[in-house]
């Protein structure tokens, strides 16, 4: 039996260049150090919200809408109260200007926030809930129970959801915000069903999945414990992905005067804008807040999905930077060229 | 084969579920809307028998008749394209779903369109060069992706109608000078100008979804082993674009095509209302306003069986060109 | 038709043993944070119609090495120094490391051509093994009529021992060996002078590595190319080897006759690695060579 063991079959070149000197020296294979402790984990989300521009921006346009809608609507007048000037435009008085019944546009945002934000979130919430039902389980399941949870989810993807949601709406004559993020929900879930089954079909395979069912665990606590957890950042992704589903749905809905009866929101908004002539009177503080806010919201909750996106998927993060990088050491060999070529001259 | 007959079979099971679910839902629903609309339709005239017999075949409300009965009737009745009259004059649901739904799919088709080539072909060279400046349009297209579609059509009739002059913001074509749509050069150049605003819409809203998914598949492809076999074999760089990477980034997009088609659906469907434009969309909203449930039930069936057919195209066109997938069935 | 007639006699016997690569203080780093220097001056030559075997563990720097002569590296990696010639047989010398645009495209698979390490995703999964093998003939000799394109494509799989009806077939449709054998045939297509192959037998199983690596041999005394051979087992470039380079966290540590090696391994490290196959003949727990050679 050869006397030394140490042959160190996974050396890479990371290890040797973090070695003293790279070569091996005679019978000896220097350990190692290992790598210092990880810093404190607020220092390192602090890095990563450096390191992640997309993210940074995203997290603070939701937090920073979220504070308003909450914060807000203390500061503002009724948005009901109507007894100020109409069609008037920002002043000092009405920082955003007034509608054509009098109503101060700024608590009308303030609330409207308020209102879309609980339906969107009760939605997107309701949603991934039946995603996660529909999708994983019949996933994991396999056999029949999947052959019948995924012909029900592609069914329910194809029939077109804000055309049923408006069906549905139109049969309901008092709709309160739970309702229509129930009904938002319902017309919804099943795109992410469909992304969620696929990935727990394929985790079904993975060999720790296998271990846990030889050792007999029961199919639920598997769902939970081995599968779900490994779903997460994709879960999230859905999740995130609900919320502004439901929120363009909301504001869709509302638009067409089928959102939440007596509640505020910004679709709401956007609906008395259209009907009160808005458009035609030139009223611009009246209709570009509630959708400039959408887009807002819906576009920090995209940013943040993208940079999940990213961790799920290396390839999207390291190839174009690399590719930049490449590109920077081109010019710079090109430049030092040009001067080796000036020099010789 | 064996993959055909699936994806068929799959769609007339959607396609039964479809037009059960559009019996089901006034039967479910709270309030009674065979009712509703037959008094309605008493307060304006007065319907035959026949129409009465129609309303509550579609709506439920016959008591003389078992579910069952119904359930046949009505399908009886989507067979020989009976889907009931309107409130307003009593016109058959068909007739006026017929002069709308020319309209919407000429815009809303084209505009879908084209926004997927563009979409897909801007994502395609994007990806390609990776790490230019081009890469930051990405994130500014996905913004767009978040805007709601009517919210852009108010802001361009904002601009460029009200504000500019420059393109009218309601019907399709020029309802004054023209009562009825004829086969002339004017007719057709209003046609144009009622539709471009509409149609910008759509591509503005679109468009980011399609160059987003394409981007990301192509940087995703292009460090797949086979890439590098290509360029190893000294092919040239257009055809590995082209035949090597694009060939195999589109097919999420096309297989996601279903979920795309929903938003640009729901999309149109509040767009019209914006702008008035006279097809499907406004057609189910003011069905909504006016309870006018047959008509509302006859417009959800024909939304669903289009986008049920452009599924169905996008299917078989991604059996056609993914091999994997027809062995796979 | 046989096969010779229809790609070309390859390299005539008598120019063996003359130089057809060179690789002179070739380094390649990967520029990433902190960089990590992937090949360190490395030089080799390889002669015209031998089997080179390049061997070491993973991460040595191997296949950076294999795609860095070939102008194959991608980003972050970036090949920093040295150079890189071919010694084309009609007697011109060929910078590969300075080639750029069409030349480098023209000169790529028609002097020399790769084998790549796991046929698995080597081949495009969406299109015909047919076409694969036909646009490299449309690409380099676009003078080909379509049924000469044909022909040449079923003698070549024939030649690898594929049924050429397996021409219309996709990528997903065959076996692990069988698609190797493809890619083997592609990159036989225009009888290029150096072939590298870059791990070819890691994926497959004993009976039909034996198989593949016993063609590879007949085909190489029947076309005369070169070949660089990339693996981590030293056995088998043992017996099938020429010369053998045993490379070590991007230096080449060792570098002789396949012989010479095996009966008396000079570095410590080369030492190592043969000690460490555990041997089919002599005693229970008899290596390849008793450890450490006294």
């Amino acid at each position: 039996m050869p006397k030394n063991t140490e042959l160190d079959i996974t050396a890479s070149p990371t290890a040797a260049a973090a070695t003293e000197n790279g070569a091996v020296q005679g019978e000896e294979i220097e350990v190692v150090k290992a790598p210092d402790a990880k810093p404190a984990r607020i220092v390192r989300f602090g890095r990563y919200l450096k390191n992640n521009p997309k993210f940074t921006v995203g997290l603070s346009i939701v937090i920073a809408v979220v504070a308003f809608s909450f914060i807000a609507p203390f500061f503002t007048q009724n948005p009901r109260f109507y007894d100020n000037p109409a069609y008037d435009p920002p002043s000092a008085d009405h920082l955003l200007g007034t509608t054509k019944l009098g109503h101060d546009m700024l608590a009308q945002l303030a609330h409207g926030s308020r209102g879309s934000l609980i339906v969107g979130v009760t939605a997107g919430v309701i949603a991934v809930i039946l995603s996660v039902l529909f999708g994983v389980v019949g996933g994991y399941l396999g056999g029949w129970t999947d052959e019948i949870l995924s012909l029900f989810t592609s069914v329910m993807l194809v029939i077109p959801g804000l055309p049923l949601a408006i069906v549905l709406s139109a049969y309901l004559s008092s709709r309160s915000l739970w309702l229509v993020a129930l009904v938002l929900a319902i017309t919804g879930w099943a795109g992410s069903a469909i992304v969620l089954r696929s990935q727990a079909r394929s985790l079904r395979t993975r060999d720790y999945v296998y271990a846990a069912r030889v050792a007999g665990e029961r199919p639920l606590r598997i769902i939970t414990v081995e599968i779900l957890p490994n779903l997460l950042p994709l879960v999230a992704a859905q999740f995130l992905f609900a919320l502004i589903l439901a929120i363009l749905g909301e504001a869709g809905l509302s638009y067409l005067g089928l959102g939440p009866t007596g509640s505020i929101t910004w679709g709401t908004i956007l609906n008395q804008a259209q009907t009160g002539g808005a458009l035609t009177m030139g009223a611009w503080w009246w209709f570009i807040p509630p959708g400039l806010m959408i887009a807002l919201v819906g576009g920090g909750l995209s940013l943040i999905n993208f940079s999940i996106d990213e961790i799920i998927n290396p390839k999207l993060r390291f190839a174009p930077e690399a590719a930049k990088r490449a590109r920077k050491i081109e010019k710079r060999l090109a430049k030092r060229q040009a001067k080796k070529a000036k020099v010789a001259a | 084969m064996k993959f055909y007959v699936r994806k068929f079979a799959f769609y007339l099971i959607t396609l039964w579920a479809a037009i059960s679910l559009n019996f089901a839902l006034p039967r479910m629903m709270p309030g009674d809307p065979a009712t509703i609309m037959l008094s309605k339709m008493f307060r304006s005239g007065t319907p035959t028998p026949e129409q009465i017999k129609a309303v509550e075949s579609l709506l439920g409300g016959t008591k003389d008749m078992s579910l069952w009965d119904q359930y046949l009737d009505y399908w009886q009745r989507i067979f020989s394209w009976d889907l009931g009259i309107s409130i307003t004059n009593f016109v058959p649901v068909t007739e006026l779903i017929g002069s709308a739904l020319p309209w919407t799919l000429g815009l809303v088709g084209l505009a879908t369109i084209l926004s997927f080539l563009i979409g897909i072909i801007g994502g395609a060279i994007i990806g390609w060069k990776r790490g230019t400046v081009l890469d930051h349009i990405i994130p500014a297209t996905t913004l767009m992706q978040s805007i709601p579609y009517f919210w852009v059509a108010m802001v361009m009739v904002f601009i460029f109608s009200t504000s500019l002059g420059w393109f009218p913001n309601v019907w399709a074509y020029d309802a004054y000078g023209f009562s009825e749509p004829e086969w002339s050069w004017d007719f057709i150049k209003s046609v144009l100008l009622h539709g471009t605003l509409p149609a910008i819409t759509i591509i503005i809203s679109a468009v980011g979804g399609w160059l987003l998914g394409m981007r990301n598949m192509m940087v995703s492809t292009l460090s797949e082993d086979f890439i590098t076999t290509a360029e190893a074999k000294g092919l040239r760089s257009g055809r590995i674009m082209w035949g090597y990477t694009v060939r195999n980034a589109v097919m999420p997009s096309i297989y996601g095509f279903a979920v795309s088609l929903a938003f640009v659906v729901a999309g149109s469907v509040v767009m019209e209302q914006v702008f008035s434009y006279p097809g499907i969309g406004k057609l189910l909203i003011s069905s909504v306003r006016d309870n006018d449930f047959a008509l509302m039930q006859g417009v959800f069936l024909v939304i669903t069986m289009t986008v049920l057919v452009a599924n169905f195209l996008m299917d078989m066109f991604y059996g056609f060109i993914d091999p994997r997938a027809r062995h796979n069935a | 038709m046989s096969l010779q007639e229809l790609i070309g006699a390859g390299t005539k016997k008598d120019l063996w043993g003359q130089p057809v690569l060179t690789a002179e203080n070739v380094s390649i780093t990967y520029e990433v944070d902190p960089p990590v220097h992937a090949v360190k001056n490395v030089s080799l030559t390889l002669k015209r119609g031998e089997i080179l075997g390049l061997a070491g563990e993973s991460g040595c720097g191997k296949t950076t090495l294999a795609f860095g002569m070939n102008q194959l590296l991608k980003p972050p990696a970036h090949f920093r120094e040295g150079k890189v010639t071919f010694h084309d047989e009609s007697g011109e010398d060929i910078i590969v490391s300075e080639l750029v645009g069409e030349k480098l495209r023209r000169f790529r698979w028609d002097k020399i051509s790769m084998v790549f390490q796991g046929a698995m995703n080597s081949l495009n999964p969406v299109v015909t093994v047919r076409k694969q093998l036909h646009d490299v003939f449309t690409t380099h000799r676009p003078g080909m009529r379509k049924d000469e394109r044909e022909a040449r494509s079923a003698r070549l799989l024939e030649r690898v021992n594929v049924d050429p009806r397996r021409l219309g077939s996709y990528a997903h449709e065959l076996s692990g060996g069988m698609r190797q054998r493809v890619m083997i045939a592609m990159a036989l297509a225009l009888n290029p002078q150096v072939m590298i192959m870059d791990e070819p037998t890691t994926a497959l199983d004993v009976v039909v590595q034996r198989g593949i690596l016993r063609e590879i041999m007949e085909l190489r005394e029947e076309f005369g190319f070169a070949v660089i051979f990339i693996t981590h087992d030293l056995p088998m470039l043992l017996e099938i080897s020429d010369r053998i380079a045993v490379m070590l966290e991007g230096e080449i540590v060792e570098f002789d006759s396949a012989e010479n090696i095996y009966k008396n391994a000079q570095h410590p490290y080369t030492r190592r690695l043969l000690s460490s196959f555990p041997s089919l003949t002599g005693k229970r727990g008899d290596f390849v060579r008793t450890g450490g050679h006294q």
